[in-house]
């Protein structure tokens, strides 16, 4: 017996060991699926993953420093040129940005009609990949933010372009994300035109499929897949990538490759989704802005006469303190129609503060002197108040070129606001 | 001076130090999680971790120091993904033992060698995991000889050239 141990001492202890790994694996192996509820395993992994994180986010760091000084400092050719053409950008997608908002509110109110719910993302928190399952069979990355930033299991993981996964693990200070295009993830998802719903796959390659659709449908290459708020972890409406190819699958469904709208495979920061909102949708009230009216709004005109109450005494103060100015070339008045603005109130000169659904009471801070009547249908121009016969005044240091619709603030005291102003100054913009 | 062995008697064991022991598998475990990030294709044509096993098998040239070796560096491996805990282990144990099963019995200091055992036992080590994956854990996977035969000439490549790094930490018994 003891020569039989010895002659096959190896052989059996490579028996002993693989049987020990198999148990293992049944044990975790959950009734009939695949056991990626890797939570039962959470504090073996947490070893592996607390011995190499330390190298992964010291890599990290140094590169991003190297690169930073690099781009921060050094490598600067054309940065004046991209200034310019990505402020005239800006120009652009403001005006954009009214035109859409319009749409929007457009259809918060045909939701409230309809009394949907909507999904908000309230808060999230950025984070950095700092590595890899280094597997092409366990799609997953870990991001150096955990349970110290208040991530959770099951929360979204997003970038600018589209979504990227969820939180499958959580430790102390890392977290591991499984990517969409892994074979065990799935993402409820809609078709943007078509809108036919369907579940969204990874497959062993890599590929991402678009699962679930019948094959009489209509799908064409090109289109745009969104979330569709059906897994309860993405909200709806985040893009998740467009159709690459539409061929007949399996048990009458259809076979739709997609491609990520985000570049998986190259991952540096993304967004974990810490909070959503779900509310009800709420019909815009505010009054309409039209691009047309921004874009009277920044022509040249002929400013109107301050409107001063007749009553008020001629020498003064401040009017209506609360109001923060904003002003525009347009619409500041001249020397003689000098609009009350707080001096302390910084001026907001851009588009998307002044059509923000949160400015519930737009004011403007001074005398709209536009010449377009669009602008004046447009915009309410509230008369500035005066306090204690004061005559208007303006900071000229505030005022800027910019659409006089503003958020209105609280009115602080009046005695708290500077009472000194020279009457003598010009407030005209430049 | 390179010395071929045929025999059991022949056979020269090479032992590592400590941090050797450690500190290599460690660094390729954390260069195979690390790199892909900057290089993608990386994760599916290379494992580091299994040229890593296969050399520290061959040169202790004992099948139950190369059978834990492979474990243990498999498990590690199988901690840093989602899937359950074992199936690189398997296939690492088997590719272990046979590692070292081999280097006693044949000349593996050539590179001509090192480059065929490596091709062999990588594709040993695919096969096995196939097999855990499908038949075990039901996991879907697909079968793909190109692939196989590819990322094995690529292994055999890198570690022809990672030996030859790693065998100036060798230390005779």
């Amino acid at each position: 017996m003891e020569s039989v141990l010895g002659r096959y001492r190896n052989l059996i202890v490579l028996v002993l060991v693989l049987f020990a790994q198999v148990l293992g694996l049944a044990v975790q192996v959950k009734r009939g699926g695949i056991a990626s509820d890797a939570q039962d395993t959470r504090l073996i992994r947490i070893w592996a993953v607390g011995a190499l994180s330390p190298f992964e986010r010291g890599v990290v760091w140094i590169q991003n420093s190297a690169r930073n000084v690099w781009h921060n400092y050094f490598y600067l050719r054309g940065v004046r040129a991209e200034n310019r053409q990505l402020k005239e950008q800006i120009e652009q997608m403001r005006l954009e940005q009214v035109r859409l908002s319009e749409d929007a509110a457009q259809a918060r109110r045909l939701q409230n009609l309809l009394g949907f719910k909507e999904q908000f993302i309230a808060k999230t928190v950025a984070a950095q990949v700092i590595g890899s399952s280094g597997s092409d069979l366990s799609r997953i990355v870990y991001i150096d933010k955990g349970e110290d930033r208040g991530i959770k299991r099951d929360m979204a993981v997003i970038t600018a372009d589209g979504i990227v996964g969820k939180v499958l693990l959580v430790y102390p200070s890392e977290s591991q994300v499984l990517l969409i295009s892994d074979q065990s993830s799935g993402v409820g998802a809609i078709l943007d035109k078509s809108r036919l719903q369907g579940v969204l796959r990874g497959a062993p390659n890599g590929e991402v499929t678009l699962e679930r659709v019948m094959s009489d449908e209509q799908v064409q290459p090109g289109e745009t897949v969104l979330t569709s708020g059906g897994d309860q972890i993405f909200p709806k409406g985040l893009p998740i990538g467009s159709v690459t190819k539409v061929a007949p699958g399996k048990d009458l469904f259809l076979n739709i490759k997609i491609k990520p709208a985000t570049d998986l495979s190259k991952l540096e920061e993304v967004l974990v989704l810490v909070e959503k909102q779900e509310r009800q949708a709420v019909a815009d009230v505010h009054e309409r802005v039209r691009a047309a009216d921004i874009l009277a709004q920044r022509l040249p005109s002929v400013p109107d006469k301050p409107v001063t109450d007749p009553n008020a005494p001629a020498s003064g103060n401040v009017a209506n303190p609360g109001a923060k100015p904003g002003l525009g070339p347009a619409t500041a008045g001249t020397a003689n129609a000098k609009p009350a603005t707080n001096p302390n109130a910084a001026t907001k000169p851009n588009i998307g503060s002044a059509t923000q659904p949160t400015a519930k009471s737009p004011a403007v801070a001074g005398q709209q002197a536009s010449g377009s009547a669009a602008l004046n249908n447009a915009v309410k121009t509230p008369k500035p108040k005066l306090v204690n016969g004061s005559s208007m005044q303006a900071d000229s240091a505030k005022v800027q070129p910019g659409p006089a619709i503003v958020e209105e603030k609280p009115a602080a005291p009046v005695s708290d606001q500077p009472k000194s102003q020279n009457p003598t100054q010009d407030t005209s913009p430049q | 001076m390179p010395i071929t062995y045929t025999s059991n008697e022949q056979v020269e064991v090479y032992r590592f130090s400590v941090p050797v022991a450690i500190g290599v598998p460690l660094l390729a475990l954390f260069l195979q999680a690390f790199v892909p990030l900057r290089f993608p294709r990386f994760a599916v044509y290379v494992d580091l971790p299994l040229l890593v096993t296969i050399f520290f098998a061959m040169a202790r040239r004992s099948p139950i120091a190369g059978l834990f070796t492979g474990a243990i560096i498999g498990l590690a491996q199988d901690m840093l993904g989602h899937n359950p805990i074992g199936i690189y282990g398997i296939a690492k144990t088997v590719v272990g033992y046979g590692a070292s099963s081999l280097g006693v019995k044949l000349d593996v200091e050539n590179a001509g060698a090192r480059f065929l055992v490596t091709l062999g036992f990588y594709l040993i080590h695919s096969a096995v995991y196939f097999t855990v994956a499908r038949a075990l854990v039901n996991m879907t996977q697909s079968w793909s000889w190109v692939h196989g035969i590819l990322a094995g000439l690529v292994n055999a490549f890198i570690g022809v050239l990672l030996y030859f790094l790693l065998d100036r930490f060798k230390q005779r018994t």
